[in-house]
């Protein structure tokens, strides 16, 4: 399997997550998810070990898209929904860049929904982290479309009518290679995630339940909530038997539909995950496991496929048509076709 | 028997039949043909959206006309010499444009009577009188090319589609073109289908003996190849020309070139020619939607790339936010807008001048852009190396305006040497400075580094929020936004130090009229100018290239005249533009059918104005 920072310069010095850190002050609400995903990112690239200078992050627009600006790399704050876009054209023509794309649940699934899902199936060079806070912050609270349906909310005071998007199922059927969860508040779990996606090949989608203290504060409280989460979390590891609960009692099953069934944990047939199934069907099962009321949640890696990245397929057929026709000719091409003189 | 052959100066030939009869085809060989030759040409195709319009419909016609001469010439012509029409249809879409004492040579096979009730012929036109003005040739062309056909193993249907080329066949002996370059086209062209291949080069070569035994014609003609200047040339189209253009750009700035792009008529021929060239490490990108086509192109000029995006005017539309972020980020990038008749949709493969406005000014916020605009479609070349020159130069989104006709016309074009073509340096931000600031500027040109991701020490962010002076750190002071709009304002307008003055044609320093035009009227107002002049009339002519900025000298120029026309194929946008800015009354004259100016509708134009 190729690897994707196999042409990101490497850095011989040794690096911390001080070095990723910017001098702007950092202007997220006091309390925000979004201070746990940055300290968590910082703290892991230097992990990576590569230049700072390869490194590029891309963002939209939302309270999630300032993160640029607060990293010590290359950076571009674009556009509402764009990003995704904007980072394809760069990843695809700088294989020695390692590019990642900070979106939320308005800017990545409303108003940039169509690059998101294009992005995933040529699965270019991409790691996207989409903040999934439930709501719509920087405009001051109207909902998202990761908002459960009747939601109070601005623009919607007698509850919202639109069913939401559940983000991962979204990307499995958008052909995504790489599709995981993780939480704002569990550093080490976002970190392990992170690196996994980090040397995927090809675009990784990375949702963050992310906290949003002031328009949609305890979104996400069964799963952050020391008396409750373990029993609603379903931690997936690749090759492990999905089994959960603050007493591991519980496991997932195959039902005679094909639907998924939580039993006993010392059922038969209890379920082995497999991130790496060519087959995105049970990965697709697991998503749907997920609800507004949490009463089981996965977390993890849903699928890690390999699949060739879009930019390597690109950067092969330019190989290619130099290796079968030599380097372009500039007078040659001008010249080229019906042409006469004229003495 | 021996035929008369009579010398011509020049022709034009309109070939017109259904849209599935293979006219563009036809009219592209006979133009390779004249081309080869060496007479001077300029075409004009027109055909409709549909890609197969109900067969046998007014609507379904399409056609190619071509103008070819001895000289050197301006316009695809006013009025055909020769029609050919292939059916019904095609005959009563281009008869109104045919003066009297022209060739017409119809296909009478298709002249049926179910086919002449389908477009309201009461009467068979062939046998009524009504076509007595002309010189009429009719031959049964199906039939004739069918029976030319018996021998080869091809269903009747197959040798029925080869009547293009027996026509062709025709006409080329008619007007003595060299036809090896068609023989050989077809034998590529079928390469995988031996058998339709040999039954097109036979109905090819059966047109022509018809031709030399037939008694319908006892003449045919000759055109000497034309005078042009010592050179290479080769025939090239608009969007051709701006695919070359942009490689060209790529080669002399070293910029690996990378085109985003979604389809849309006019526009993706230039997309599928650039995605032949990857070996000049082109890079086409065919995006999900015309937002992602010039997003992509601005995140590849990020990162270091001549970044590129062609479409027409809806996906203008659809950029615009993105090229505003071209000019809040200050990143070179090439939008070329090849324009077609709007608003909305309107009339896709027709030709219209009626984005110069939103591309002066369709954004929010102040967000100056420079726009240029080729004069005829060789001219495509040149102007796309200028935008990109541009571009790199001034750090900004440039947007070319070519057009429909630009587009699809040809002429024949002088290959430049590579040496002669402008070097663009990209003047890349360096490593090692202490305290980079990116949006520090060059005092001249007031751009601002260019500091692509990779380069160690200069790590910076930029975005669309608005930017400190120097540091490019957000800033809402307000101030500080003042200046900013200031600087992105004067970088743009300090382009117009760096562009030439506008040349004015004015032979002997008489004139008092001046005919000002932008883009592809330039033919037609060029054929107007010199009727004017050959009836003993003076008038002057210039033409912009750049719209934005204007040359300097254009307001010395526009005040050196008593009376300035400005024809357009919108209602006044430059002429608007003119008077905000010089509060000078230019005379409009503005037609908006979907096709280019004729050259007589223009002289008449002139000459109202010169009289009155």
């Amino acid at each position: 399997m190729s690897d994707p920072l196999a042409l990101v310069p490497k850095d011989p010095e040794r690096q911390t997550a001080k070095d990723f850190k910017t001098d702007q002050e950092v202007r997220w609400c006091p309390g925000c998810g979004d201070y746990a995903i940055l300290a968590a990112v910082q703290g892991f690239l230097p992990e990576l070990g590569l230049k700072r200078e390869n490194i590029v992050f891309v963002s939209g627009i939302g309270c999630s898209s300032r993160f640029p600006y607060y990293m010590n790399t290359y950076g571009m704050h674009s556009i509402h929904g764009r990003a995704p876009a904007i980072a394809t054209g760069l990843a695809s023509s700088r294989p020695d860049l390692s590019v990642w794309v900070v979106t939320g649940d308005g800017d990545a699934l409303s108003i940039g929904g169509n690059h998101l899902i294009h992005a995933l199936r040529r699965n270019v060079n991409l790691k996207i982290l989409l903040f999934n806070n439930r709501i719509y912050g920087l405009t001051k609270g109207q909902y998202s479309p990761t908002s459960e349906v009747g939601k109070i909310t601005k623009s919607t005071p007698l509850g919202s009518l639109d069913s939401p998007f559940n983000p991962i199922s979204l990307a499995i059927g958008a052909e995504a290679s790489f599709v995981a969860r993780t939480i704002d508040s569990d550093r080490k779990h976002l970190q392990s995630v992170l690196r996994e996606a980090a040397t995927h090949n090809g675009t990784a989608l990375v949702e963050i339940y992310q906290n949003c203290n002031i328009f949609n504060d305890d979104a996400f409280a069964p799963l952050k909530n020391p008396e409750t989460r373990d029993d609603v979390t379903i931690r997936l590891e690749h090759g492990e038997p999905i089994v959960f609960g603050a007493n591991r009692d519980k496991a997932l099953r195959r039902s005679a539909s094909g639907s998924l069934e939580v039993v006993p944990a010392d059922s038969p047939d209890v379920l082995v995950h497999d991130a790496t199934n060519p087959d995105p069907s049970l990965a697709f099962a697991l998503s749907r496991l997920d609800s507004p009321t949490f009463e089981h949640t996965p977390i993890g890696i849903f699928r890690n496929v390999e699949r060739p990245s879009y930019d390597e397929l690109m950067r092969t057929q330019i190989d290619e048509a130099i290796a079968q026709q030599g380097p372009g000719d500039l007078a040659a091409l001008l010249g080229s076709g019906d042409t006469w003189r004229i003495d | 028997m021996t035929k008369q052959v009579r010398q011509l100066d020049r022709v034009i030939i309109r070939f017109a039949g259904d849209s599935g009869d293979g006219m563009q085809l036809t009219g592209d060989r006979f133009t390779q043909e004249t081309a080869a030759f060496g007479n001077d040409l300029s075409t004009l195709p027109n055909f409709p959206a549909e890609i197969r319009a109900p067969a046998g419909t007014l609507p379904g016609v399409s056609s190619f006309q071509l103008h070819f001469a001895d000289h050197d010439i301006l316009t695809p012509g006013d009025a055909p010499n020769v029609l050919v029409a292939m059916n019904p249809a095609a005959l009563k879409a281009n008869v109104g444009d045919l003066p009297r004492g022209a060739d017409l040579i119809v296909n009478t096979d298709e002249f049926t009577k179910r086919a002449l009730a389908k477009v309201g012929y009461a009467a068979n036109p062939l046998e009524d009188g009504s076509l007595d003005e002309y010189r009429v040739h009719s031959l049964p062309l199906t039939s004739m090319t069918v029976k030319a056909l018996e021998d080869f193993d091809i269903s009747k249907k197959d040798a029925e589609r080869a009547k293009n080329m027996f026509a062709l066949g025709l006409l080329s002996w008619l007007y003595h073109r060299p036809t090896e370059a068609t023989v050989r086209f077809l034998e590529v062209k079928f390469a995988k289908k031996p058998e339709i291949m040999k039954a097109n080069i036979a109905a090819f070569q059966a047109g022509w003996s018809y031709g030399e035994t037939t008694e319908s014609f006892s003449v045919s003609y000759e055109v000497k190849p034309a005078t042009l200047p010592p050179g290479l040339y080769r025939n090239i189209s608009g969007n051709m020309a701006l695919a070359y253009g942009l490689i060209a750009a790529s080669v002399r700035s070293g910029l690996p070139l990378f085109l985003g792009s979604y389809p849309i008529t006019p526009a993706s021929d230039i997309l599928h020619e650039l995605s032949k060239h990857k070996r000049f490490g082109v890079r086409t990108f065919q995006a999900e939607d015309e937002i992602a086509a010039v997003g992509a192109a601005l995140g590849a000029s990020f990162g270091g790339a001549l970044g590129v995006t062609t479409t027409s005017g809806p996906g203008i539309a659809l950029k615009a936010e993105t090229i505003g972020l071209g000019v809040a980020t200050e990143l070179p990038l090439v939008v070329i807008d090849v324009q077609r008749a709007g608003p909305s949709t309107g009339m896709p493969t027709k030709t219209e001048q009626a984005d110069l406005l939103q591309a002066m000014y369709g954004r929010n916020g102040e967000a100056p852009v420079p726009v240029v605009a080729p004069a005829t479609p060789s001219d495509c070349f040149a102007t796309a190396v200028e935008a990109a020159r541009i571009a790199v130069k001034y750090r900004t989104p440039v947007i070319l305006l070519s057009d429909g006709y630009l587009a699809n016309g040809s002429e024949p074009w002088q290959v430049p040497g590579v040496d002669t073509l402008p070097q663009i340096d990209p003047a890349f931000a360096q490593p090692g400075q202490e305290d980079f600031q990116p949006f520090k500027r060059d005092p001249d040109t007031l751009a601002r580094p260019w500091a692509v991701p990779g380069t160690p020490g200069l790590e910076h962010r930029i975005g669309g929020i608005e930017k400190a002076d120097g540091s490019g750190n957000i800033s809402y002071d307000p101030d500080n936004h003042d200046l900013m709009v200031r600087l992105r304002q004067a970088k743009i307008d300090g382009i117009a130090r760096d562009v030439a003055p506008l040349a004015v044609d004015d032979p002997d320093g008489e004139a008092r009229v001046l005919v000002l035009g932008w883009g592809g009227t330039y033919g037609a107002i060029a054929a107007a100018v010199r009727r004017i002049r050959v009836s003993g009339d003076k008038v002057a002519q210039a033409h912009l290239r750049h719209l934005n900025p204007f040359p300097a000298n254009l307001e010395e120029v526009l005040r050196s005249y008593d009376k300035v026309i400005v024809p357009e194929i919108n209602l006044g946008q430059l002429a608007l533009i003119l008077r905000g800015r010089f509060l000078i009354d230019v005379i409009g004259y503005n037609r908006v059918r979907g096709l280019p100016f004729k050259a007589e509708e223009l002289a008449d134009v002139i000459r109202d104005v010169i009289n009155s």
